[in-house]
């Protein structure tokens, strides 16, 4: 079971409509269409990127702004489909994209851990099991009943990284969560994921900061505008990448 | 298929959470709280038949019923379709982020209204005890009509909202077209008052057929008959493939177009 890759992902192709070409509406729809004027103006955000990472394993990705992590992640977790390619995951996903994304600003504190865990998948019981531990960690049993709306941002970040990381899932993907929050729930939330990866989670880890990526990962796949320029392990990519910018 | 089943099961929760949150969002702070879902369809409905029994006078027994009973249905389609038309459009920031089965967001307003539809139920068994008009065993059968406008509307619901993402304008078309619908169905008007070809139009609409089945079983003491109930049932089915598969087909350009 150990030696199973749960990710592989085969020759993916990601493809975009740029956004100056757009039509929502069906008035625009009609002109343009009767100018000719819907053109096929197209970007790939991922060139056919192939990687595969094992259970237990930590896997960083690095690279510069808009050279594709994030949609990689995406289309891991489901969120985007690949145009071409495909990608398998063996097990549960918990995404910590953008923390606080399935929070409805209207609602309190404790009516949205239980809306973010259902839209996790996460059943009412089992999020009643953990309500406890999640106040407690994002230190907000004070805030409680208070509407989301009126939380800091910082607050916000607690909130979200605490309801994503109940239990322990198969997979974790963080996207840049590291850098919200101030310095000690920083270190509190990398102690976190520390643990998870202990327990045998695998993690899918993309941070700007090498040195955070070398602390908590042991491969690395490095992207340039769509295009994996390496993967392997993370020591010697790393010295690589820091000398190269 | 059963990969369907078992998808639908995992987040059988979220549409729970979706349904509360609707029904909470909507009553926050005010004090009556959840009664103005059974309080205000019973004021709207006193208000519209006082006036409309007053200014239009129709050769039918108990209007303000006859009244309340098609507005009930009518109202509900309305409020169910252009609800869940918005339903991709409002949730664009979560579906970019988090995968979620997204025909659940279409599901979840149409169960919301649904709720609402209970309500404006109760009330007009209310407004029928208060007028004193005979309930009748047949009233037991009144589920049957509105399940078929349930799924009706959310068959409508789940073309409508796929289209919505393409094309943001059809939601000005529709509030028109809907309008225009309510006059091609029995809600204010007998079916008695239409010359021979308006009437085979009107009943070329399929809500009329769910209506009037609804008022047999309500108001005038008739079971519906076998050829109603299949042709509703033709016709919901039918709405519903549709809807499912525009919205399987679109599902995945969605995020590309919100």
């Amino acid at each position: 079971m150990d030696n199973t890759d749960i990710i592989s992902v085969d020759q993916v192709s990601m493809r975009f409509a740029l956004a100056s070409e757009k039509v929502d509406s069906l008035k625009e729809y009609f002109i343009k269409t009767l100018k000719s004027q819907i053109s096929t103006n197209e970007f790939w955000a991922l060139k056919d990127v192939s990687f595969s990472i094992k259970r237990g394993d930590a896997l960083g990705l690095i690279g510069l702004n808009g050279s594709g992590k994030s949609t990689m992640l995406k289309i891991i977790a489901g969120v985007l489909k690949p145009t071409k390619g495909s990608v398998a995951v063996r097990g549960e996903v918990a995404p910590l994209i953008e923390l606080g994304a399935g929070f409805d600003f209207d609602l309190t504190a404790g009516e949205n851990i239980f809306l973010n865990g259902a839209l996790m998948g996460r059943s009412h019981e089992e999020m009643e099991a953990h309500y406890e531990e999640i106040i407690e960690f994002s230190e907000l049993r004070d805030f409680i009943d208070v509407p989301v709306k009126n939380f800091s941002s910082g607050m916000v970040s607690r909130l979200a990284f605490a309801i994503a990381t109940i239990g322990t899932p198969d997979i974790l993907i963080c996207d840049e969560v590291l850098s919200v929050g101030d310095f000690r729930f920083q270190e509190k939330c990398q102690r976190r994921i520390q643990e998870m990866l202990d327990k045998g989670t695998t993690l899918l880890f993309v941070s700007h900061s090498i040195d955070q990526v070398e602390e908590l990962c042991n491969k690395v796949v490095w992207l340039e505008k769509g295009n994996v320029r390496m993967f392997g392990d993370c020591k010697k990519i790393a010295e690589i990448y820091r000398t190269s910018y | 298929m059963s990969t369907y089943i078992q998808n639908f099961k995992k987040f059988q929760p979220l549409l729970n959470e979706l349904i509360m949150r609707d029904i909470k969002t909507k009553y926050r702070k005010s004090i009556l709280g959840v009664f103005w879902t059974i309080l205000n369809p019973l004021f709207m409905m006193v208000v519209l038949s006082v006036v409309f029994s007053n200014m239009f006078k129709f050769d039918v027994e108990y209007f303000p019923v006859y009244l309340l009973s098609g507005q009930l249905i009518f109202n509900f389609f309305n409020e169910a379709t252009t609800n869940a038309m918005g339903a991709i459009v409002a949730n664009g920031p979560l579906i970019k982020k988090i995968y979620v089965p997204k025909y659940m967001f279409v599901l979840s307003r149409i169960f919301s209204s649904s709720i609402n539809l209970l309500a404006s139920f109760t009330a007009m068994i209310f407004v029928m005890l208060a007028m004193r008009v005979e309930l009748h065993y047949t009233v037991l059968l009144a589920p049957i009509p509105l399940i078929f406008i349930v799924f009706f509307s959310l068959g409508v619901g789940l073309i409508l909202s796929a289209i919505t993402v393409k094309f943001r304008d059809i939601m000005h078309l529709y509030s028109v077209f809907v309008t225009a619908l309510m006059y091609l169905t029995p809600v204010i008007y007998p079916m008695s008052i239409l010359p021979e070809w308006l009437k085979k139009i009107v009943l070329l609409n399929p809500i009329t057929n769910i209506l009037m089945m609804f008022r047999d079983v309500m108001l005038n003491n008739m079971l519906p008959s076998i050829g109603s109930i299949l042709l509703a049932a033709v016709e919901t089915a039918m709405v519903m493939v549709i809807g499912l598969y525009v919205f399987y087909k679109r599902q995945d350009t969605f995020i590309l177009d919100i």
